[in-house]
């Protein structure tokens, strides 16, 4: 396959488009605002639908009316605008409507600022707004995985009826790298539980108000049982150099290239690290890595938060080994050397 | 004997609000006196009566009409709080000929969800809105109104609406009709009968529109709400008179009848115009593959203008046209408009982990500001080149290689000194050897679309090429 050198923000919009989407909705905010720039392009000009909305909380909703109606539908935003959205996504939860939100972290509380954090993942990965529900969260650690996950996430949401966050970082987005794209356009397909305004959908209805106990109780289960299923089903990770470690690094995104890169510097050193990457974060591969806090001495969490991820890490492996925190805030990136000095500190202690 | 049947367009049995059926499944949720069952009734008939059922989606909104999807025979979708008037710009996006009805109460519509009703009639949506106004909230329990009267006692306002406290009511059909996206804007009231077949013909031509694609309609309808007001039925029609209709003009706002609205979407492309479209087609080079024994991390840095982020993405080209990996990260946002800005590029035999470039082995320094940024972090032994046109000062550092070059001056000189970073960056081509010259020289006119301006970099880089020699 040739690849083009491309951004992340970029690629994902073909991904996308390639993947079946027909509708996108969205308001901009830095560092996103690239995907709404190539949608109004690309989304346009292939005779789909690109709105900017008048607000986040707009956007998620012409989302959860676009679902409602049959569409392929995504949007792509930051934190603050995450935020935002959480609302419309409780509301596509409780309603089962498929959607495709990409969120390109940047740095928090409040406006922070435009470079990276990971500091999304609790909103994402644990539902986010009112409600027990979940949304399958999807993280990408390069251009390619930025344009695969988009490729894919359309067949998931609809099969699944569930919101697919692809969550990015400011650094995933921004970069440029080669990419290689699908040669096969995929298309949705008419679903029975949508309303298009026609006889044969006439009798359907899409609310998330049950008002009674039991119904609504009845409602949960279903979609507790739902999750477990997709837990079961799809749940992704890749593993560099597990085979023999001591020491296992455990990152996500940005994090886990910059991991990648200590792992090869320590195993230089003699040190025998592997690399553990979830590729999806909800589910969360915790049986994989309940079995590898068996065989290694200790695992490091590098994350650019204050250990959202670790926590799920420690829940995983429950207390079978150390689970070292390496966090770092405010959109500062650490190189591959500042995180080796942390391993080789926790590690030799 | 008169005998009363529902309006086809109800469904004969609410079973959505009593599954067992029986005489429950016969009445609605709503009090004695409601102005809201009139409303439904009006609408119902009008879906029977234009044929239009099998067309109609219709959102419910947050409120005591939470729950008209117990009798619209249409397709349904319930809203999140004020936001009705954004699900149905999704919808009519996708449905084109969908006939949307958003159905809204005061609380929903003039309170929580301003934004969504003027941007959807400012868009000129292709749909009708229905705004129920009984200037109270019903289903939470009867609070203040945006529409709620001045003096009005609500449980919210419990000793009257008041201007210094709460404002002025709104009059969202007047605010509604200074846009110019809606086609038809009127109020009507249902405080007498007349009022109601005023109502039941506004709710008609409403629809109409909507079959006609004429765009956006907005029908504001004083309705009464004997529970919330705490009053009888009877007397709550008569207080509609004597106070909402002063305050709430009852009269048509527009009406616009020779307006078509066009999607203004274009043809959709099939799977291999979207594919010509979306997958750039590169045919192969016929380099050699270049073997890098250990990672490259170039700096590149200047001013905002003078080419670094494209000298950045030209590297990386000729990088991935030579068989090598390569990652691309710009200086963007905010920190662009300070007038400075770098590209990171790390180019790698292996799959490159950090794209982050915190030590180069590589800084190509266009202008002083760079170099003073960046200097002390170039790596021992690595490789500074300096713009000597813009650069006053020497590189202090001692064990670096350091290569001075006048690039603005040597670009000026070809006449094209916007291709300063061509020069920098072959200057830096020469030096490494991987990825060589002639990488650079085959992604040219692949990303250039001037072939006068790709004779031009070649220009530069022959000039580059002589300077490198006699240094």
């Amino acid at each position: 396959m040739t690849k083009t050198l491309i951004k992340g923000n970029h690629a994902i919009v073909r991904g996308a488009l390639l993947g079946g989407a027909t509708h996108f909705f969205g308001y901009p905010i830095t560092p996103a605002s690239e995907i709404a720039h190539g949608a109004a392009d690309l989304f346009t000009r292939s005779g789909r639908t690109f709105l900017q909305a008048e607000s986040e909380t707009s956007a998620i909703n012409m989302i959860y009316g676009a679902a409602a109606a049959g569409a392929r539908v995504m949007t792509a935003s930051s934190g603050p605008g995450v935020s935002l959205m959480l609302e419309g996504i409780s509301y596509l939860a409780g309603s089962e409507l498929p959607a495709v939100i990409v969120d390109v972290q940047r740095a928090g509380p409040g406006l922070g600022n435009i470079w990276p954090e990971q500091t999304d993942y609790n909103m994402c990965c644990k539902g986010g707004g009112h409600g027990a529900f979940r949304n399958i969260v999807l993280a990408p650690a390069s251009g390619q995985e930025m344009t695969d996950f988009a490729y894919k996430a359309f067949d998931l949401a609809d099969k699944w009826r569930m919101t697919v966050i692809i969550l990015s970082d400011a650094y995933i987005g921004q970069m440029m790298e080669p990419v290689g794209f699908p040669s096969e356009v995929k298309h949705g397909q008419r679903k029975d539980w949508a309303v298009y305004g026609d006889a044969e959908s006439r009798e359907n209805l899409l609310t998330s108000i049950i008002m009674n106990q039991k119904g609504l109780s009845e409602f949960n289960e279903k979609l507790q049982a739902k999750y477990r299923r997709v837990e079961a089903e799809i749940v992704d990770w890749e593993e560099i150099q597990t085979e023999d470690s001591d020491y296992l690094l455990v990152a996500f995104g940005i994090t886990s290239r910059i991991a990648a890169t200590a792992v090869r510097m320590l195993r230089e050193e003699g040190i025998k690290v592997g690399l553990f990457r979830p590729r999806t974060l909800w589910p969360f591969p915790s049986a994989r890595l309940a079995e590898l806090g068996e065989s290694v001495k200790s695992i490091g969490v590098a994350e650019l938060n204050d250990g959202m991820m670790a926590d799920d890490v420690d829940l995983a492996v429950k207390g079978k080994c150390p689970v070292d925190r390496f966090n770092w805030f405010g959109g500062y990136v650490p190189s591959a050397e500042e995180l080796v000095e942390k391993v080789k500190e926790a590690f030799n202690g | 004997m008169v005998k009363h049947a529902k309006p086809k367009g109800f469904y004969d049995q609410f079973l959505r609000k009593a599954p067992e059926g029986g005489p429950a499944a016969g009445t609605t949720h709503y009090c004695p006196g409601c102005g809201h069952g009139t409303v439904h009734k009006l609408i119902a008939e009008a879906i029977e009566d234009m044929n239009i059922k099998d067309r109609t989606i219709f959102l419910s909104p947050v409120g005591c009409s939470v729950f008209a999807y117990y009798y619209m025979d249409a397709g349904n979708i319930q809203c999140a709080h004020g936001r009705a008037p954004a699900v149905g710009t999704g919808a009519s996006r996708t449905r084109e000929d969908a006939i949307v009805i958003s159905y809204q109460g005061d609380g929903d519509l003039a309170g929580i969800g301003t934004a969504e009703i003027i941007h959807a009639a400012n868009r000129g949506e292709n749909m009708a809105v229905f705004f129920v106004n009984n200037a109270i909230y019903g289903m939470t329990g009867g609070q203040l109104a945006p529409t709620t009267l001045l003096g009005q006692t609500t449980a919210t306002t419990p000793f009257g609406r008041l201007e210094e406290r709460e404002g002025k009511p709104i009059h969202m059909a007047e605010v509604v009709s200074t846009l110019e996206g809606p086609v038809y804007v009127e109020r009507t009231t249902l405080s007498d009968a007349r009022g109601v077949m005023k109502t039941r013909k506004a709710i008609r031509k409403a629809l109409l529109n909507q079959v006609e694609h004429r765009g956006f309609s907005f029908v504001e309808i004083l309705s009464p709400c004997p529970i919330g007001w705490k009053m009888a039925p009877v007397q709550a029609r008569s207080w509609m008179k004597d106070n909402l209709e002063p305050v709430y003009e009852v009269k048509q706002f527009r009406n616009i009848e020779d307006k078509i609205r066009k999607s203004g979407r274009l043809p959709e492309a099939d799977d291999a115009a979207l594919l010509d479209m979306l997958v750039p087609k590169m045919e192969e080079t016929a380099l050699e593959t270049s073997i890098l024994d250990s990672e490259k991390r170039i700096k590149i840095a200047g001013f905002g203008g003078q080419g670094v982020l494209s000298a950045g993405t030209l590297l990386a080209n000729a990088a991935i046209a030579e068989g090598l990996e390569a990652t691309w990260l710009p200086s963007y946002g905010a920190e662009m408009r300070g007038g400075t800005a770098n590209a990171s590029v790390v180019l790698s035999s292996l799959p490159v982990g950090s794209p982050v470039v915190s030590s180069p082995t590589a800084l190509l320094a266009m202008n002083g500001p760079s170099l003073d940024s960046f200097e002390s972090a170039v790596v021992p032994g690595g490789l500074i080149v300096v713009n000597s046109s813009l650069v006053k000062r020497k590189v202090d550092r001692d064990d670096v290689r350091v290569i001075y070059a006048p690039v603005s001056a040597i670009a000026s000189e070809v006449g094209f000194l916007k291709g300063a970073n061509i020069v920098m960056l072959a200057l830096y081509l020469f030096e490494s050897g991987a990825p060589g010259i002639d990488a650079l020289k085959s992604v040219l006119p692949k990303l250039i679309k001037k072939s006068e301006l790709v004779e031009l970099n070649l220009k530069l880089i022959k000039r580059a090429e002589e300077f490198y020699a006699a240094v």
